[in-house]
């Protein structure tokens, strides 16, 4: 199999370019190349703007971590949008009301990290909703469920993982903005309960020690959220503790 | 009761809270004729002065009394309620009674941490001086659970910084901060409020200091949904300022 270069392009440039667009998974997988695009310079240190169909790397240090921030609110904010552009069959005004006051707030969350890293932010990710149903409340509503409290426990866990207080600061004032989402999601669930699935029920807040579940280390969260993501997202440059 | 506590924490918090169990003992050992002449203040120092050599910072413990005494208020004042017959609807007691076992629960884990350096449970009126009727009248409790759960969270924000010396502590403190964001959003809406705070409003202007500094925009365009996405810190002494009309000494 050839592949015809473009007229006048370098074979360099041309690998660089198609690591960089949305074939470049399938590019890699066609070439097997993964090492030696690396070798050329041509990816994982590039984030920037581009399509993220690929692999991103978070980076290293607070910036790093708040890359990983950001990979999360790109997820929440995706996911809202595709529910709040066509709400599931019989909504009410309080649902439609609290899912997208959610929308617009993991949007915000978005863009906040977006501009806050400037040029070191990932680039965006390519997601992957198939298992969810967006017709569907329950599937809706559950998976919903599943992002708040992920996202809650992958910022209690980001916390000792920053080195910055004012970064501490900014991840604690939105993780618990996430919290709010999550009792008012469960809420809808199971209303006005103290049952598992309740807004602070068994199942995510500790009924011996009134501590919300075990915090998550990052490469727990991207795992759970690998059904939802195409993009390889690279946390090895993470800190760990 | 203690190990069964601890039994989900991790093992480098249990190990520390196992060796200041140590300093405790000996501590005592040293205060007991004192603490027989009725100084606790002189025992709260030399607790203090041991645990300072061996386990927690200073800093830290003073954050931890902090969040105990607040914890202590919210417990205080949901045992109360629900022990209040016809206070509470039916419908509604399961939610207070999750949210007391959480309160309950934070008080013995902050006790079980801090040991001999636990400050006192102070003693609360809740009524603020006979102004107020929180046991008596639904619509007042639920309006002041709002204002204790929204002042947590802004008070356990305030103090994260503090404890960053300390990772243990520290996710141990934003664990329970985010279960007291639930708590929050869920009695707000119990009273047809939003889960989350927009801007510095409130419906009820007696509990307006709570929501103080809400309105910030971190920078970005200033909208509703803006200063919902984010929670803002309250400092130690805001936070004193909104809980003081509830504490006697």
């Amino acid at each position: 199999m050839r592949t015809r270069l473009p007229q006048g392009e370098s074979e360099l440039h041309f690998l660089d370019r198609l690591a960089r667009s949305t074939n470049r998974r399938a590019f890699l997988q066609w070439s097997g190349m993964a090492i030696g695009v690396v070798a050329l310079g041509c990816s994982d240190d590039h984030n920037g703007p581009g399509n993220g169909d690929g692999e991103v790397n978070l980076g290293t240090g607070d910036t790093g971590v708040l890359n990983y921030a950001y990979a999360l609110e790109q997820l929440e904010a995706a996911f809202y949008t595709q529910v709040v552009a066509s709400f599931y069959a019989g909504a009410s005004v309080d649902e439609q009301s609290i899912l997208t006051d959610i929308r617009d707030h993991e949007v915000i969350h978005r863009d906040f990290f977006r501009t806050a890293l400037g040029s070191a932010a990932i680039a965006d990710l390519t997601v992957d909703f198939t298992t969810i149903n967006f017709a569907d409340r329950a599937s809706v509503l559950g998976a919903a469920k599943t992002f708040e409290d992920l996202g809650v426990s992958a910022y209690n866990g980001a916390g000792q993982l920053l080195t910055d207080a004012a970064n501490l600061l900014v991840a604690g004032k939105i993780v618990s903005v996430e919290a709010r989402h999550a009792a008012a999601i469960r809420d809808l669930l199971v209303p006005r309960s103290s049952a598992a699935g309740s807004f602070a029920g068994d199942d995510t807040v500790d009924p011996t020690t009134g501590l919300e579940i075990p915090e998550r280390a990052p490469p727990a969260v991207l795992t759970a959220a690998d059904t939802y993501v195409v993009t390889t997202i690279n946390s090895s440059g993470l800190p760990t503790s | 009761m203690r190990d069964t506590i601890f039994g989900s924490l991790d093992p480098e918090l249990m190990n520390r809270v196992e060796s200041r169990r140590g300093a405790v003992s000996r501590t005592g050992k040293m205060a007991g004729a004192l603490a027989l002449a009725s100084m606790p203040v002189a025992f709260g120092l030399m607790a203090k002065k041991a645990f300072a050599q061996g386990g927690l910072p200073q800093g830290i413990i003073d954050v931890l009394n902090f969040a105990l005494t607040l914890e202590e208020l919210e417990n205080e004042f949901y045992v109360t309620g629900l022990a209040s017959g016809g206070l509470i609807p039916g419908a509604d007691q399961p939610i207070f009674q999750q949210i007391r076992k959480h309160e309950t629960a934070h008080v013995a884990l902050l006790r079980s941490v801090l040991g001999a350096s636990a400050v006192d449970k102070p003693t609360f009126d809740f009524t603020a001086g006979g102004t107020l009727d929180p046991f008596n009248d639904y619509p007042t409790f639920q309006l002041l659970s709002q204002a204790f759960e929204d002042t947590g969270v802004r008070a356990y924000k305030g103090q994260a910084a503090a404890l960053m010396a300390d990772n243990a502590i520290l996710t141990t403190a934003l664990r329970i901060h985010s279960v007291e964001a639930r708590h929050a959003s869920e009695v707000r809406r119990l009273r047809g409020q939003k889960g989350w705070i927009t801007g510095n409003m409130t419906d009820n202007a007696a509990i307006a200091a709570v929501y103080a500094g809400e309105e910030a925009t971190n920078g970005l365009p200033t909208s509703n949904a803006v200063t919902e996405a984010f929670d803002e810190p309250l400092t130690k002494d805001q936070v004193l300022a909104i809980a003081s009309p509830f504490i006697v000494v």
